[in-house]
């Protein structure tokens, strides 16, 4: 393992600067500003995956704490109420929400099964949309708040380029992959790990299973609480409509994709779905109605390509495109990883149809 | 009074829908221990297919008496048959290798089997909205101020109906009863040479039938049908089944019309509560599940499915 150490720190400071170089590289700001969304995407997989792919609770209604996170920002920084946080400060405001959202869905709901739990969390995202909708009077319903405050740095306002969200996503993921890493590698990622596996046995080994799962919930909205301020700084608007069902389940296939529970997998699947659909199936409509099919328009069937790819991974390949090199060499954590146990268990069980 | 007793009887109807789904949920989670999310969408597809067999009956307005009669018998039978067909398909392709895998893997895919569908629903019948033919009158019984229409009858009836007979059916038949000992122990059931791969295609075949004939009650009582319907209406279904008790028939029922007529009172009776009623129904799934997980009949009644 030591000798691969400066090869891998090469690797991660080619990465970087690559990133850094980009928007002076690449003058074409929807490229930067697609990369600037796709990376808000990357906050919200890193935090799912938090709850999902190391807690092993499956949230239907994670888009809820990023809409709480927009609107946080939306509420506490914009000609809405008068009030004018800064940008910096309603990043660790809108998290700190977000995180008291977690808490209070988690504190009564934890005690269910997985999938009830998960159906409770689908009812929850579906109520807080729902929420910022009806209370017009405070939100404008359905037009949603828009002039947000710019958000400046040494007193220069970002203007209406991506370039500087980019920089600012940039650095919140690099923050947020840190945070990830260490957190599952900490004793809480490790207890994480044992609650996922066997809650029972892990109780009984004197994990406070309460506690742990709690700390998921608070953690994972986090994160997205981070990526609703963001997103909507950048946006300079929020609505009900973006935080709906089909957002919990574009992150949730972002991991199915990836790799639930590894770090750089679902980083990978978030950017590839972003990529398919930011550019991909509007490039592949263009194409279809420049060659007379003009009835074609796959980006209203991205829906579609979510429940394949949820349903397809799940038959073909559970642990998603890049499970964890690290967890394939330790045999034990290999053997003791849901979705990898759930692939060995299929091709256990097919070799002995055969 | 008269508005209270009216907003029961709509209460009633609309719960009669709730609870013919919910009984697919509630069978099939009484037998495999799994939230079949796409069932609510295998509901809308019945609307759609029920209107596609209308358009080959050549119906297209009100139909009287016979021709009524043999129109809906008709109508709601092949809607049932093809529902059902669709429903086992999707248990033989998707969840079927996922059964001895983690929980959370056959959810996940039964959440992509339901975009998938909504999906194909989209591609067959456009994404608005889609108006669904007037066949049955609309004048019905008026009692003392409160009026019951023809199709609020249908509801109620056909769905009192279809339970009488799905109880008798498991509590009679052979399948029923390997559908009984499969839910309480799938590994024991098989030891007693009862093919469980049958007995659950079955129990998907009677859900998904069931779900059908509800596709067609709602394409008939709200004259319109859209390929989004199956979500919400799945989400308040899945309560129902939870509220009366996860795999008890009976409870999927009770449910289903206690559902329906909360969410038409709490439209008559909550300010703005037309806007209000999902997250009044979905507060009513949490404080179930915090508070009585097992439902309202989950104990007096322990038998799954």
């Amino acid at each position: 393992m030591k000798g691969r150490k400066p090869v891998r720190a090469l690797r991660l400071g080619l990465l970087a600067a690559v990133l850094l170089v980009v928007p002076f590289a690449d003058h074409n700001n929807a490229h930067v500003d697609f990369l600037a969304n796709a990376g808000a995407f990357v906050l919200l997989a890193l935090g799912l995956n938090i709850v999902v792919g190391f807690a092993g609770l499956l949230d239907l209604g994670y888009a809820a704490f990023f809409a709480i996170g927009s609107y946080s920002y939306a509420i506490f920084a914009s000609q809405q109420f008068g009030l004018h946080v800064p940008f910096w400060i309603m990043l660790f405001v809108a998290a700190a929400i977000a995180a008291l959202f977690g808490i209070l869905l988690g504190a009564p709901t934890l005690r269910l099964r997985g999938d009830y739990l998960a159906i409770v969390t689908l009812g929850f995202g579906e109520i807080v949309p729902q929420t910022f909708l009806n209370l017009a009077q405070y939100t404008n319903g359905p037009n949603g708040i828009g002039s947000l405050d710019q958000p400046s740095l040494f007193g220069r306002p970002f203007g209406f380029s991506a370039t500087p969200y980019y920089y600012v996503v940039l650095g919140l993921i690099a923050l947020g992959i840190v945070a990830a890493r260490n957190l599952q590698h900490s004793r809480l990622g490790r207890a994480w790990m044992a609650i996922r596996e066997d809650e029972l046995a892990a109780r009984h080994m004197g994990i406070n299973a309460t506690t742990a799962k709690l700390s998921a919930f608070a953690l994972g909205a986090a994160f997205s609480g981070v990526a609703g301020v963001a997103y909507a700084a950048k946006l300079d608007l929020v609505s009900p409509d973006q935080f709906g069902f089909n957002v919990s389940v574009l992150i949730l296939s972002m991991l199915v994709l990836g790799g639930m529970g590894n770090v750089a997998g679902v980083i990978v699947g978030s950017l590839v779905l972003s990529f398919v659909n930011s550019f991909l199936l509007p490039q592949a409509s263009n194409i279809a109605h420049t060659a007379g099919f003009t009835y074609l328009d796959f980006t209203n069937y991205r829906f579609m390509l979510y429940g394949v790819i949820l349903v397809g991974m799940m038959l073909l390949r559970p642990a998603g495109l890049l499970p964890s090199a690290k967890r394939r060499a330790e045999l034990e954590a290999a053997l003791t990883d849901p979705a990898l146990a759930a692939h060995e268990q299929t091709e256990y069980e097919g070799a002995h149809a055969r | 009074m008269d508005v209270f007793l009216q907003q029961v009887v709509n209460g009633l109807s609309l719960g009669a829908i709730y609870a013919l789904i919910a009984l697919g949920y509630t069978m099939v989670y009484g037998v495999v221990e799994l939230i079949n999310f796409a069932h609510g969408d295998v509901y809308t597809l019945g609307s759609f297919f029920s209107l596609a067999i209308l358009a080959a009956l050549g119906v297209s307005g009100e139909l009287h008496g016979a021709a009524l009669l043999g129109v809906v018998v008709v109508t709601v039978l092949a809607a049932m048959l093809l529902c059902g067909i669709v429903g086992v398909l999707i248990e033989r392709l998707a969840y079927r290798r996922l059964r001895n895998a983690p929980r959370l893997a056959p959810l996940i895919t039964a959440i992509g089997m339901s975009f998938i569908l909504e999906n194909v629903m989209q591609l067959w019948r456009g994404p608005s909205p889609v108006p669904f033919p007037p066949v049955i009158p609309n004048p019905g019984v008026t009692l003392g101020g409160v009026t019951v229409t023809t199709k609020e009858g249908l509801a109620i009836v056909l769905a009192l109906g279809l339970m009488v007979a799905l109880q008798l059916f498991i509590a009679n038949s052979k399948l029923g009863k390997a559908m009984r000992a499969t839910a309480q122990d799938r590994e024991a059931a098989q030891l007693m040479g009862i093919n469980v791969n049958t007995t659950i295609a079955a129990t998907f075949l009677i859900g998904s039938a069931l779900a059908g004939a509800a596709g067609f009650v709602s394409g008939v009582y709200y004259g319109t049908t859209w390929f989004f319907n199956g979500f919400q209406a799945g989400l308040k279904a899945f309560t129902a089944a939870v509220l009366g008790g996860i795999g008890n028939i009976a409870g999927a029922m009770l449910g289903g019309f206690s559902i329906g007529l909360i969410e038409a009172i709490a439209t008559q009776y909550i300010p703005a509560g037309a806007q209000w009623s999902n997250v009044v129904v979905f507060s009513v799934l949490v404080l179930v599940l915090i508070f009585r997980p097992s439902g309202l009949l989950g104990e007096a009644l322990p038998d799954k499915v």
